[in-house]
């Protein structure tokens, strides 16, 4: 059904990360450590160590309630982690936030969708372009040269962005009445166009069909081709993540139960486990 | 495609509504000169300019930003008391009206932006009702803190001082020369103004108003702002300063409240600080809501329509708040009840291009 | 022992505040709307005690109860015809609908009884000497504390132990879930809006006790304070409107004698601002983060 992408081979880091080989000799693009978050004595994620090379498809897999998404929350700063670090690029993130992790490279899609619905698909792509496309609230209101210039580079840029995913034609529409699959399609060429250089996508493939799926997966492949970037992503749908992810960690109970390729973590019985109950002994 | 074709329809739109306002101005202008125009409603050009910018500059915080504000009126009193100190004290130094009024309107646009920050800033990460109910506070602390005021001018310049322990009770108690002249008197507020106001003021500060509100929203600011309106987390996680973002938008509506404020004061030859409550502040919401959110045309049909009504009902003694409720009542139910809605667009056939996030 | 009157005052003018607040609240928790016509339904309530009394001669206890029973027609009346068909509807025009509202009651106030103010008579008269005279306590006072503790009592009770008080719980958590588990929604919502506005007519009686010039417009400030203080206790929350209430009673009594009569209002105010900016969901008030 789905095309086979090609795997590179992975190789171990000194923090017992596996990335792919091209990447090994770079600072990885993200490396936490001993990270975790409390919910009110609640361990949601628990000593978390995790490195991704710079040009690497990553998966963030695990049963329902496992804690994926609050990792995303913590990587992007909308919850303060309890404990541990978070690099990005080899840069400390402490105390930065949610604002000033985006402009450090991060961007993420949500798994319930977040678009400003009631603006048009074209300025919800000019929204991400806002750090790259600068010029000042006075000349704004005075379209000063600086507006023209910077708003013929958006509105160039945000037509480019939304060629991705051939949706130039409904550049004038309102963002919340696009069906669902679009949405999901926005919100990924939002997130690219603060020139991330980590790409978080928190369940991409929710709502559709296999061919979209399928679709999907090549997009994914195309932008981290087109952009050199990183790509970390949550999802549920295996042949997603075992097509196009090169290297897996499991999470369960906020705590990483497996890393490795996609061959390792299906034949891997701690993750089967977690997955499908353990078995009863005879 | 082409960056030109693109930006049509919305500029559009802003242009169409300059026209508009022109037009209206010019109609308005030569309708008075033929005297068509009785008093009464020319007492009343001049405070609709006011309400207009009011309404639209509360649209930019209510609509554009999202945040609930029912302290509106209190930017406007802290423009007018300040627009007032500043053409009264400098009567003598300029005796050119027109600059006076100018610089009066500029004052009060500055002080009220300052105040606007300075409320903006510990308060604006409250979210919603939470929110609301700061500035309704903040408005009548304001309101109490101008009631209190006494602003008195000799040679040494400007004295002021608060009535908060009954330690002040005429201006006499300032301690100035002999011969000083009285701005704010306490609760008494201004009595003496010069009136300075004019309808053609109105439409410049009009004008003024809707090139700022109307340019920003088209700016890379005015989207961020929406986006935080729209969805704050996500406006967030591409890097928008949601402080930042707020306190502007915050303070340019206070600013042009502040100036509104400035204008209305020197529309009266007395001013006092009770004008500016929270039923003023309630008053302009009403404008905006009926006008619809972030609708900048609507907040100014509104403006002109609520503030007509209730003199046109003037022959309905007092039925006409009564009925001015019930209208309210009624205007609510008719645009934001389902059923009622539908019953509407079967009688009326709905004009294309009609509301499309419904 | 002036400090102590001074606190009494407090107690019993915040007691007010949190009978009204409890309405607020209550109405807030269920409905999700700031209800700004609840004020003008204290001074309904007023007026109606005033009629029943003065023009009626109906004894007092007796004419308490007929106000209670007209306001609470009155609230479910104003629900039924004002807020039910915009139960959709969003916030605002919600609240400009209850804006509407309270400029109809105050302006049908006025037609029917006149701008001129009412010398309202307390329900109770007399006062309690305590050590020789030092301390004066009026029995209003005394019957206001007193009412409510009862109030608030019964109420907690109510909502926690009773059916009704059930279904109001599990409306406030979530509307559509109550649907589906068969509560009754619309009725459930009346019924709070029933008992606020009989809470409302309470209060109305007592406040015109202490401050007895009764005007079209004299709930306006007793209704923003009330609102000041359930949203002060954490709005939604029953004990937070007690609690709410009877702090900003205490706060206004002791600001008025002790820093500035002209400032009192502003020092309440400002007093909840900064509440509000280190707990930004009142002193009770739940925080729910936000699901990202």
């Amino acid at each position: 059904m789905s095309k086979k992408f090609e795997k590179p081979k992975m190789v171990p880091l000194p923090s017992h990360s596996i990335v792919p080989e091209r990447d090994k000799d770079k600072t990885p693009i993200l490396e936490c450590q001993h990270l975790g978050i409390d919910f009110g004595g609640l361990r949601a994620v628990y000593d978390l160590n995790l490195a991704m090379g710079r040009t690497e498809i990553a998966g963030l897999i695990g049963p329902n309630g496992a804690g994926k998404t609050t990792v995303f929350n913590l990587l992007t700063k909308v919850y303060q982690p309890t404990r541990g670090t978070i690099l990005i690029d080899g840069v400390d993130t402490a105390g930065k936030t949610t604002a000033q992790i985006s402009r450090m490279g991060v961007a993420r899609t949500f798994q319930n969708i977040r678009l400003f619905n009631n603006m048009s698909v074209e300025d919800n792509v000019k929204v991400g372009l806002h750090n790259q496309e600068p010029y000042s609230m006075l000349s704004g209101i005075f379209r000063l040269p600086s507006y023209w210039k910077r708003e013929k580079e958006a509105h160039e840029k945000a037509m480019d962005l939304l060629g991705i995913f051939h949706m130039q034609d409904l550049a004038d529409a309102k963002a919340g009445s696009l069906p669902y699959g679009a949405q999901r399609r926005l919100e990924i060429i939002r997130a690219l166009a603060t020139n991330p250089s980590l790409l978080l996508l928190d369940e991409p493939a929710a709502g559709m069909n296999p061919s979209e799926t399928a679709e999907l997966m090549e997009n994914i492949i195309k932008i981290r081709d087109t952009f050199q970037i990183a790509i970390l992503l949550i999802e549920h749908d295996m042949n997603l993540v075992m097509g196009v992810c090169e290297g897996i960690c499991v999470l369960n109970f906020g705590e990483i139960i497996a890393k490795g390729t996609a061959e390792e973590i299906q034949s891997n019985p701690v993750v089967i486990e977690a997955y499908l109950g353990k078995k009863k002994e005879a | 495609m082409k960056n030109g074709k693109k930006i049509n329809s919305a500029v559009l739109k802003d242009y169409l509504t300059y026209a508009a306002v022109a037009l209206a101005f010019v109609v308005i202008t030569i309708l008075d000169k033929q005297g068509f125009i009785n008093n009464s409603t020319r007492g009343l050009l001049v405070p609709i300019c006011c309400y207009i910018v009011m309404a639209v500059s509360l649209n930019l915080t209510v609509g554009i930003l999202g945040e609930l504000n029912l302290g509106h009126a209190g930017f406007m009193s802290v423009g007018a008391f300040s627009g007032v100190v500043a053409s009264l004290s400098l009567a003598e130094a300029i005796p050119n009206p027109v600059i006076r009024l100018a610089i009066a309107m500029l004052v009060g646009a500055a002080f009220a932006a300052v105040v606007g920050l300075l409320i903006g800033l510990p308060v604006l990460r409250l979210r919603g009702d939470y929110l609301a109910i700061v500035t309704l506070a903040f408005g009548e602390i304001i309101k109490d803190l101008i009631n209190a005021l006494y602003v008195g001018q000799d040679s040494a310049g400007l004295h002021f001082g608060f009535n908060f322990r009954n330690n002040i009770s005429s201006i006499n108690d300032l301690h100035m020369e002999e011969g000083a002249k009285a701005i704010i008197k306490g609760a008494q507020g201004v009595t003496g103004n010069e009136k300075l106001a004019t309808f053609a003021a109105g439409f410049v500060l009009i004008m003024i108003t809707l090139f700022i509100v109307m340019n920003l929203v088209r700016s890379r600011a005015g989207r961020a702002i929406m986006a935080l309106r729209d969805n704050r987390i996500a406006a967030e996680s591409v890097g928008i300063n949601v402080t930042k973002y707020k306190l502007m938008a915050f303070a340019v509506s206070a600013a042009l409240a502040g100036a509104a404020g400035a204008l209305y004061a020197s529309n009266y030859a007395s001013v006092k600080a009770s004008t500016f409550d929270f039923n003023q502040s309630i008053l302009i919401l009403m404008f905006v809501v009926l006008g619809g959110l972030g609708n900048i045309r609507g907040s100014i049909v509104a403006a002109i329509v609520l503030t007509i009504l209730p003199e046109a009902l003037r022959s309905f003694e007092n039925l006409r708040m009564l009925i001015y409720a019930i209208v309210l009542i009624l205007v609510m139910i008719a645009t934001n009840n389902p059923r009622v809605k539908t019953l509407i667009s079967c009688i009326i056939p709905k004009k294309k291009g009609g509301p499309a996030n419904e | 022992m002036v400090f102590l009157s001074y606190l009494i005052s407090g107690l019993s003018l915040g007691s007010v505040y949190a009978i009204i607040a409890l309405g607020y609240t209550m109405v807030y928790g269920i409905a999700k709307m700031l209800n700004f016509a609840h004020g003008d339904v204290i001074m309904v309530g007023g007026y109606i005690c005033f009629i029943a009394t003065t023009n009626l001669g109906l004894p007092v206890w007796l004419a308490v109860i007929l106000s209670m029973a007209a306001c609470t027609v009155l609230g479910v009346v104003i629900e039924g015809l004002a807020y039910k068909p915009l139960r959709q509807a969003p916030a605002l025009a919600v609240l400009i609908t209850a804006i509407g509202v309270s400029y109809f009651l105050q302006n049908a106030a006025l037609l029917i009884w006149g701008a001129n103010p009412k010398m309202f008579s307390p329900v109770v008269t007399g006062t309690l000497q305590l050590f020789d005279g030092q301390l004066t306590i009026s029995y209003v006072s005394l019957l206001t504390i007193a009412a409510c503790i009862v109030i608030m009592i019964a109420l907690t009770l109510y909502i926690n132990k009773s059916k009704m008080g059930k279904a109001m719980r599990a409306v406030s958590e979530d509307k559509g879930a109550a649907q589906l588990m068969g509560i009754h929604v619309n009725r459930t919502i009346s019924t709070t809006f029933a008992i606020g506005s009989a809470l409302a007519a309470v209060a109305g009686v007592l406040y015109c006790s202490f401050s007895p010039m009764l005007m079209p417009t004299t709930g306006s400030m007793p209704g923003i304070k009330a609102f000041t203080a359930a949203v002060f206790g954490g709005i939604g929350s029953i004990p937070g409107a007690f609690l709410g209430g009877i702090l900003l009673g205490i706060i206004e009594s002791l600001a008025k004698a002790y820093i500035s009569t002209n400032m009192a209002n502003s020092i309440v105010f400002a007093v909840l601002i900064v509440v509000l900016v280190v707990k930004p969901t009142g002193l009770l008030g739940k925080y729910v983060p936000e699901k990202v």
